[in-house]
């Protein structure tokens, strides 16, 4: 009697379990269907983007919205990219981004091991203005600086060594000088977690700090700075307020720039050239997001946490 | 040696050598910040005071520049118009970044896509989301009017309609939530497995783990995300500069446009510093309030 009540028991209680299996199987499918929903929503306005660069003008005005361009307008980019200058524009956006990307991660590597290795009179004192900068919103150093880099001549017309342009100075120096304390801080959490032991054998062999850093320090961290590097180019890449207060004269322009200038002229007529435009300024960051996706998470998840 | 206290080793050759390596590794920074922080912050309170357009001699005027930031219609517009919009917008991303997050955590497929997906308006560069998203609110040929027709709704103006304007710029930020929603995927991972298992072993519901255990647990990146969101979003400056230029009728006229106006169209640079001042001093206050109040509500292990 007894074990033919227990094997009831384990029956009903099987089929409760393959019940609650069920629901959490339907509600997860549901949660499938929601979420690829969200998903299309949030990828409408960029889909609509690029679908609409290879539309025909009658196309973009038609009613009700054509997704799937009949044939392909190729043509439209062409036009958009001759209708500015935009290969010199895409240069001068790389030539500052490279010259960003170096510069962060040179003099933030550098003050980032002097805050996490060596000890020096005011090192926390500097330490706390760093992080202090932080929170510092852009705009208040906008005016000043605007000045200070005026009565350095750099707002000018003119070139540094013949080549590159003075009005690039005001925008990419302060990377040199390591003014961006969330890599500093990030760089500084990851050198600490290196064990000291392999600087001081290397101290005892007669190494010098410099060689210390660029022959142990940073090979041994080449995943944040990775991460550094990935996003200090997309701030570069993407950055608008900057370039449009000093890059003058059209010759100087970025990426950024030559899109705004066009979306002025563009505000009724040529949707598919402006779309275009706005797809090829998009594609190398896609292009660095799809290949460096590890590296956004890690430096998010990390930086995330740093800040708190 | 074992008599020497660790704060009062003796200056030797090694120490001073190491001070010396310490400041010209630092150097950068200690030059940038006295350069392009510290410098231009004390610069900007003399500015302050002064009336000057960059091409004649700066002019003492007073307190006029800070009397006229606190009282100027304009000035005051602006500072509604950014408090509107961070009071509005904000806590509507993190409900949305915090819900995605939690949805991503669960056992569907394809979340790495999904993942990707949501993350990708905040790489694309501003002035280009900017330029599709006037589109997308354009009353004739815009998809924002198109997919609500779908359901019945009649189309709007959306950024020439002032009622409108204001409310179409706080949801075009919804769509930027891939930051905050990828920090909460990362928070959402370290809570202790354990944690979970006891609660379902006591008889606890998902609602209410999520009440008691995961929310709790993510106070602090809900905090971390709160601050920074509001201090951009008080900052937020292109997308008004782009798609409306302010208007209409300067109901999109944000802080920092106002700033850029006076500081590089009208080149009033006192002004335009008293605004910049004006605006610290209030995402510097909302801050410190919020790290006050966050006692209240965020939960710290320790």
């Amino acid at each position: 009697m007894a074990t033919l009540e227990s094997t009831e028991i384990l029956k009903v209680a099987a089929a409760h379990r393959s019940r609650q299996e069920t629901l959490r199987r339907v509600g997860l499918i549901i949660l499938q269907i929601v979420m690829t929903l969200v998903l299309i929503t949030f990828l409408g306005p960029t889909l609509w983007m690029v679908s609409s660069s290879l539309k025909a003008r009658t196309e973009i005005f038609a009613y009700p919205i054509v997704w799937i361009p009949e044939t392909p307008q190729w043509g439209n980019y062409v036009q958009a990219m001759t209708m500015m200058p935009f290969l010199k524009f895409a240069i001068n956006t790389f030539v500052i981004s490279i010259l960003t990307v170096v510069g962060t991660v040179l003099s933030c590597s550098m003050v980032a091991y002097s805050f996490a290795r060596l000890k020096w009179p005011g090192r926390d004192l500097f330490f706390s203005l760093l992080l202090a900068t932080m929170m510092l919103p852009e705009v208040v150093t906008l005016i000043p600086m605007f000045i200070e880099f005026r009565w350095l001549g750099w707002t000018k017309p003119g070139t540094v060594f013949g080549i590159l342009p003075l009005n690039f100075l005001p925008i990419t120096v302060p990377y040199w000088l390591a003014l961006s304390p969330l890599y500093v801080f990030l760089l500084r959490q990851f050198f600490k977690g290196i064990p000291i032991e392999l600087e001081e054998a290397a101290l005892i062999d007669g190494a010098n700090r410099l060689q210390i850093l660029f022959r142990i320090i940073l090979p041994l961290s080449k995943p944040v700075l990775a991460t550094v590097a990935v996003f200090s180019f997309l701030q570069a890449y993407n950055d608008f307020l900057q370039p449009l207060i000093y890059l003058n004269g059209q010759d100087n322009w970025t990426l950024a720039l030559g899109l705004r200038a066009m979306n002025d002229v563009q505000q009724t007529g040529q949707w598919e050239l402006l779309f275009a435009a706005s797809t090829v300024v998009l594609i190398p960051v896609l292009l660095i997001f799809i290949f460096a996706q590890r590296y956004f998470v890690q430096g998010i998840a990390t930086t995330g946490f740093g800040g708190r | 040696m074992a008599t020497q206290t660790h704060y009062k080793e003796p200056i030797t050759r090694a120490r001073l050598r190491e001070w010396l390596e310490g400041y010209l590794f630092a150097g950068p920074f200690l030059i940038g910040f006295f350069a392009f922080v510290a410098f231009p912050m004390l610069f900007s309170i003399w500015l302050m005071f002064q009336k000057w357009d960059l091409l004649g001699e700066p002019v003492f005027v007073g307190l006029q520049n800070i009397e006229r930031a606190l009282t100027d219609e304009l000035a005051l517009k602006a500072l509604y118009n950014s408090a509107f919009y961070t009071l509005f917008a904000v806590p509507v991303q993190l409900v949305i970044s915090f819900t995605l997050a939690l949805a991503l955590t669960q056992a569907i497929k394809f979340r790495s896509i999904y993942r990707a997906g949501f993350y990708l308006p905040i790489i694309i560069p501003i002035v280009a989301t900017a330029v599709v998203w006037q589109r997308v609110y354009h009353p004739d040929f815009g998809i924002m009017n198109e997919v609500l027709g779908i359901f019945g709704v009649p189309p709007q103006k959306w950024l020439l309609e002032p009622a409108l304007a204001k409310p179409a710029f706080i949801f075009m930020s919804f769509w930027m939530i891939g930051r905050q929603m990828v920090i909460f995927i990362a928070g959402l991972g370290n809570i202790p497995v354990q944690l979970m298992e006891a609660s379902q072993i006591d008889g606890a519901g998902k609602l209410r783990s999520l009440f008691s255990i995961t929310i709790p647990l993510m106070t602090p990146l809900i905090f971390y995300n709160m601050v920074i969101a509001i201090i951009n979003s008080f900052q937020t400056f292109v997308p008004s500069l782009i798609m409306t230029d302010g208007g209409p009728q300067n109901e999109t006229l944000f802080v920092v446009l106002n700033i850029y106006r006076n500081g590089f169209q009208f080149f009033n640079m006192g002004y335009a510093s008293a605004l910049a001042w004006e605006l610290f001093i209030i995402v510097v206050g909302f801050t410190i309030a919020q790290f006050y109040v966050s006692n209240k509500w965020v939960y710290y292990e320790s």
